[in-house]
């Protein structure tokens, strides 16, 4: 039996636009993944066609030797939190969650209570009366009190305040080290869960970039900060990124491992993901 | 202790250094528990691995150790072993970048020692 969700030359066409390219990635069970890309990249997509919301148009995805299309007992072991409910608008918070009981046998119904009092969630107010945010709010009590292997998260914090996107983090670890699972979040606030996720996956154009170990990939790119001309001789010869101008001086992010921080008048320093995520992700990048 | 992580170092070892800084100032006396991973990995907003990347650390360096099933202990000793490691990387640590910064700024040695005394008679 394999535990892993592997996806193999999955590619998934809306009439001539190709939303997934031949995309091959495998995700491991207990780590926090993050699923990065821009508007459009194929994060979504890809999140439905593992859900059974989709079908491909080639390729699979299996999970314990099997595919995962149209299999109710694969489903089963996925959960996703996405941006449409289907839920009735005129349901009560408090039913949604029995509602949620009866197909997932694995719902833990004291936890959304107790996650629904720490988020101050109404459990007596019509789903439709919510507000963005507590409509976020809502979907993220149910997947996080699912206790499946795989929870998918599309843009969890959606409209959730600066105190509620902290809760939530803390909530999402806390559970995380109660009921270890892979929980893949899909995200545009890379800074917030830059250090939370420990596995990354990027998609650019329906295509894998990058995908593993987020320390690995970090260790495999630097910044080099000075003046100008210096750090053009200095990029000569090594893979450039991006580079930023600053008057006379000059940032470049260059590929490879970071050399010492011995170079007068050149400061090396480690990159932060969202940065270097926006320098790869740029359409004047091209991924060689 | 400090309570917030900066990005230019790595996070593992920022927790590391945070904790023998605990230990130093007394906030993590020897033979007491120190957080959980969980603990850590809440208070910092960071990965369960991340927080056991550094804990891991001072348990290798014989700072920190493990009672089965309990939890993270500190060491009898460990504040002495810290101070001592400190002080032999003080050198390498604030000394060679000081006198980098000397060179750049064009300040003698003479000028440089004048002000270390300066410091010290301020204290």
């Amino acid at each position: 039996m394999n535990d892993e969700i592997i996806i193999k030359d999955l590619t998934k066409k809306y009439g001539s636009v190709c939303a997934l390219d031949h995309l091959s990635l495998t995700i491991k069970p207990n780590h926090i993944y993050g699923l990065l890309g821009r508007n459009g990249a194929g994060k979504t997509t890809l999140l439905n066609l593992i859900n059974n919301r989709l079908f491909p148009t080639e390729g699979e995805i299996s999970y314990q030797g099997a595919s995962v299309t149209e299999n109710a007992s694969a489903q089963r072991q996925f959960f996703m939190m996405s941006e449409d409910t289907y839920y009735p608008d005129s349901m009560k918070v408090q039913d949604a969650f029995r509602w949620t009981k009866e197909f997932h046998e694995s719902f833990d119904f004291p936890y959304a209570l107790e996650l629904s009092d720490r988020f101050a969630l109404p459990l007596t107010s019509k789903i439709k009366s919510l507000s963005t945010g507590y409509h976020s709010i809502f979907k993220l009590i149910i997947a996080l009190s699912v206790q499946v292997p795989y929870v998918f998260f599309d843009e969890p914090v959606l409209g959730l305040d600066a105190n509620h996107r902290d809760l939530f983090y803390r909530v999402l670890l806390e559970r995380y080290s109660e009921f270890p699972a892979a929980y893949i979040i899909s995200t545009h606030l890379i800074e917030e869960v830059a250090d939370i996720i420990e596995e990354l996956i990027i998609i650019k154009q329906g295509r894998i970039l990058a995908c593993g170990d987020k320390e690995e990939f970090l260790s495999g790119a630097y910044t080099a900060a000075g003046e100008a001309s210096q750090i053009d001789t200095f990029c000569k010869g090594k893979k450039c990124i991006g580079t930023e101008n600053f008057g006379g001086l000059k940032l470049a992010y260059l590929q490879g491992a970071a050399p010492k921080n011995d170079i007068p008048g050149i400061t090396i320093a480690a990159p932060d993901l969202q940065k270097l995520f926006i320098k790869l992700t740029n359409d004047e990048y091209v991924n060689a | 202790m400090n309570f917030n992580l900066n990005d230019e170092r790595p996070i593992f070892l920022q927790i590391a250094e945070g904790i023998e800084d605990g230990i130093l100032t007394g906030g993590f006396p020897e033979e007491s528990q120190i957080p959980s991973i969980t603990e850590f990995s809440m208070m910092y907003r960071i990965n369960p691995a991340t927080a056991l990347k550094g804990i891991n650390l001072l348990v290798d360096s014989g700072i920190l150790y493990k009672k089965r099933g309990i939890g993270m202990f500190v060491v009898t000793g460990a504040c002495a072993a810290i101070l001592k490691r400190r002080q032999q990387q003080f050198y390498e640590s604030y000394i060679i970048p000081l006198v980098l910064e000397a060179v750049n700024l064009h300040l003698t040695e003479a000028e440089i020692k004048s002000m270390i005394e300066r410091g010290f008679n301020n204290e």
